[in-house]
C-alpha cells in the first residue's frame, strides 16, 4: 500500500478524533457568529448560541446553509475575514443566477495545499511524479487546487489547464507525465483521440489518475483503466467547502476518505432534513471546521452518498463516503418510491448495444405516476423483426426495474433525437401537475 | 423464385412519419416497387423494395435513419384467380416459416411477385 501523507491526521483514534472535532466546531461556530452577520441572523432565528454546541451532536441544533443563501450574500457576504487577509477568490458557476464567491485567506490555501496533498499521496503521487494537471485553472478550484497540493509534495506539476487534446497528448507522450489529473469523462475523450493520433497509450509512463469534478461510475472506472493503462481513482470536493481533497480514494478503491479533522460531515434526508444514522443513504451536508475565509456551517451539498466508519485496509481511521450516485435537486419521488435519474442512467449504461442518450417522462394519467423512458433504437438495438424489437424493448424495462426497483415503460424513439450529453443536456420531464 | 433486396427502416409511429421517409426516396430518385408496414404502439418497422438498394440504405444512413438491408424471396405468382393460393398451398407444404409477407406487381403486370421474408434461408432455398 502507497505511503500516508499525512499519519497523524489521517489515522487518528475514533476518542482522539471527535475531541479535535469538538473543539474545532466550537471555534468555527463561535467565529462564524460573531464575523459574519448571515450566521448571527440564522442562528438567532434558530434560537440557538455558539455556546449551546457541548457535544458534537449539538450539530444538529444549527440551521442548514444552502447555495441559495450563499447566492443572496453575493459577492462578499460570506466572508469572515476581512479583505486584506483574503489572498484569492474562487468561485462556484450556477446554471442559474449568480454565482457563489468564497475568499481563501493564507492559512485556507494552506488547508486546501494540506488535503489535495494527502489526496494526490492517495492516488500514488510522490515527489518523484510528473503531474499533468488537465483540470482548468481559473476561477474553478480544480487546476489551482491539484496545483498546490501537488507544490506541497514537491511533484512535477505540467500546468496545462483543461482542452487542448493534441497537446494533451503530445505533452504526455514526450514529457512523460505518470499522473493525470482530470475530469473523467476528458479521459475518454483523450482515449478517442490518441487512437485516432496513433499514439499508443499503453506505451506512455501514465501509472494514476485522480478524477473528479462531475458523477462517474465504476462501469466507467474499468473502461478508463482499460484504455489509459493507469490505476484510476476517485476525487471529491466542492467550491463552496474548499475545492476538490475534501475527499478521495485510497489504494484500495472501496469508498473516498473523507478529511474528517478538517471537515465535519453528516447525512441527511432530503425530505424532511432529518439526519440519519451511519451507513444510510442521503444528501451529505459539510462544515468546514477551521476554514477562515468563508466558514461554512451545515452547508448542503445537495450530492446523495452514504458514509462508512472503520479502519481501512490502508491504515487510515478517516470516515469513508460512497461514489456520489445523485442530486437531491434530481431525486424523483415516483408511486412513493425515491428514483435518482443518474440510477437509470447507471442502469441503461449496462446495456450493451444502448447509446447513453434518454429522456425520462413523468406523467400521472389516472392517479398514479407513470413513467417513460426513451432511448434511441441505435442500430445496434434494431432488428427487422418487430418481435424482436419488442423482446428488446422488454429486457431495457426488465434490466431498469431490477437495478432501480420501478416499473416503468420504454419506448424506441429514432436516433439522433434525444438531448446529448454534452454539457447540461435537461433529460427529465416532470409532467405530473402536482405543484 | 429469386432473391431480392429488401430495406428496413425503424419509425416512431408520428405523424409526417411517411413522408419523411419517401422526401428520402425522392431526393435520391429512387423508385419504391412494393412496401409494408408492420407497427406495434408506438414503433414500426417499414420495409421497402426499391430499385436502387445499395444507394438507398446509404442515403438513408446519411440521413440519420436507422435502417438495415437484407435478402428476401420474391415467388412468381400468376396475376389471377388462385395465383396466391397456389403458392400458398406450396409454401404450407415445405413447412417454411414466413415472417413477413407482401406483394409486388411487375411493371407489365403480367405477373406479381410475393415477397417472403423467411430467416431460415437454407432451408427455404432448397424448398423453393
Ligand atoms: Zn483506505
Amino acid at each position: 500500500m502507497s505511503l500516508i501523507w499525512n499519519k497523524k491526521a489521517e489515522c487518528l483514534l475514533p476518542l482522539e478524533k471527535e475531541q479535535l472535532q469538538l473543539e474545532r466546531l466550537q471555534n468555527i461556530v463561535r467565529y462564524a457568529y460573531e464575523k459574519v452577520p448571515y450566521y448571527k441572523k440564522a442562528f438567532d432565528k434558530s434560537g440557538v448560541k455558539p455556546s449551546d454546541i457541548k457535544a458534537l451532536k449539538d450539530i444538529e441544533k444549527l440551521p442548514f446553509t444552502s447555495k441559495a443563501e450563499l447566492r443572496d450574500a453575493y459577492p462578499f457576504g460570506m466572508f469572515a475575514a476581512p479583505m486584506e487577509e483574503i489572498v484569492e477568490i474562487h468561485t462556484s458557476s450556477g446554471t442559474t443566477g449568480k454565482p457563489v464567491v468564497m475568499g481563501y485567506t493564507v492559512a485556507d490555501i494552506e488547508l486546501w495545499s494540506e488535503v489535495m496533498a494527502r489526496s494526490l499521496t492517495m492516488a500514488g503521487c510522490t515527489r518523484a511524479d510528473i503531474v499533468q494537471n488537465a483540470y482548468g485553472y481559473g476561477l474553478f478550484t480544480g487546476g489551482l487546487g491539484v496545483h498546490y497540493g501537488a507544490r506541497k509534495i514537491g511533484a512535477n506539476v505540467i500546468p496545462i489547464s483543461a482542452g487542448n487534446t493534441k497537446r494533451q497528448l503530445e505533452i504526455m507522450r514526450d514529457f512523460g507525465s505518470t499522473i493525470l489529473t482530470c475530469t473523467p469523462s476528458y479521459t475518454l475523450f483523450l482515449a478517442e483521440s490518441a487512437k485516432e493520433d496513433k499514439i499508443d497509450l499503453k506505451s506512455l509512463k501514465l501509472k494514476a489518475g485522480v478524477f473528479g469534478a462531475e458523477m462517474w461510475t465504476e462501469k466507467m472506472r474499468e473502461e478508463i483503466e482499460k484504455r489509459l493503462h493507469l490505476s484510476a481513482t476517485n476525487i471529491y470536493g466542492l467550491t463552496e467547502i474548499i475545492g476538490p481533497g475534501v475527499a478521495q480514494e485510497c489504494g484500495v478503491k472501496h469508498g473516498l476518505h473523507l478529511q474528517e479533522d478538517l471537515f465535519y460531515p453528516e447525512i441527511i434526508s432530503p425530505e424532511d432534513l432529518s439526519v440519519f444514522s451511519e451507513g444510510e443513504k442521503g444528501e451529505l451536508v459539510l462544515t468546514t471546521l477551521t476554514r477562515e475565509g468563508t466558514p461554512m456551517i451545515r452547508f448542503r451539498t445537495k450530492d446523495i452518498t452514504s458514509l462508512r466508519r472503520g479502519e481501512c485496509k490502508c491504515g487510515r481511521t478517516t470516515i469513508k463516503m460512497d461514489r456520489i450516485t445523485g442530486r437531491s435537486d434530481d431525486m424523483l419521488k415516483i408511486r412513493g418510491v425515491i428514483v435518482f435519474p443518474s440510477s437509470i442512467e447507471k442502469a441503461l449504461l449496462e446495456i450493451n448495444g444502448l447509446e447513453p442518450h434518454y429522456k425520462i417522462i413523468i406523467t400521472r394519467p389516472h392517479q398514479l405516476d407513470e413513467i417513460e423512458v426513451q432511448v434511441e433504437a441505435s442500430e445496434s438495438l434494431f432488428s427487422d423483426e418487430i418481435r424482436h424489437m419488442e423482446e428488446t424493448k422488454r429486457n431495457i424495462e426488465n434490466h431498469i426495474e431490477k437495478s432501480v426497483g420501478l416499473k416503468l415503460k420504454v419506448t424506441l424513439v429514432e436516433p439522433k433525437t434525444l438531448p446529448r450529453s454534452e454539457g447540461k443536456a435537461k433529460r427529465v420531464f416532470d409532467q405530473r401537475e402536482l405543484k | 423464385m429469386k432473391n431480392i433486396k429488401q430495406l428496413s427502416i425503424f419509425a416512431e409511429n408520428k405523424p409526417g412519419k411517411l413522408e419523411h421517409i419517401t422526401k428520402v426516396f425522392e431526393e435520391n430518385k429512387i423508385n419504391i416497387m412494393a412496401f409494408n408496414i408492420a407497427s406495434q404502439g408506438d414503433f414500426g418497422i417499414m420495409r421497402f423494395i426499391v430499385d436502387k438498394p445499395e444507394k438507398a440504405l446509404e442515403a438513408f444512413k446519411k440521413a440519420g435513419f436507422t435502417i438495415s438491408m437484407n435478402e428476401v424471396f420474391a415467388i412468381e405468382m400468376e396475376d389471377k384467380p388462385g395465383g396466391f393460393h397456389n403458392v400458398a398451398q406450396f409454401i404450407a407444404k415445405s413447412g417454411l416459416n414466413i415472417e413477413n409477407a407482401y406483394v409486388l406487381i411487375e411493371k407489365d403486370r403480367q405477373g406479381a411477385l410475393l415477397i417472403c421474408d423467411i430467416k431460415d434461408t437454407e432451408k427455404a432455398k432448397k424448398a423453393l
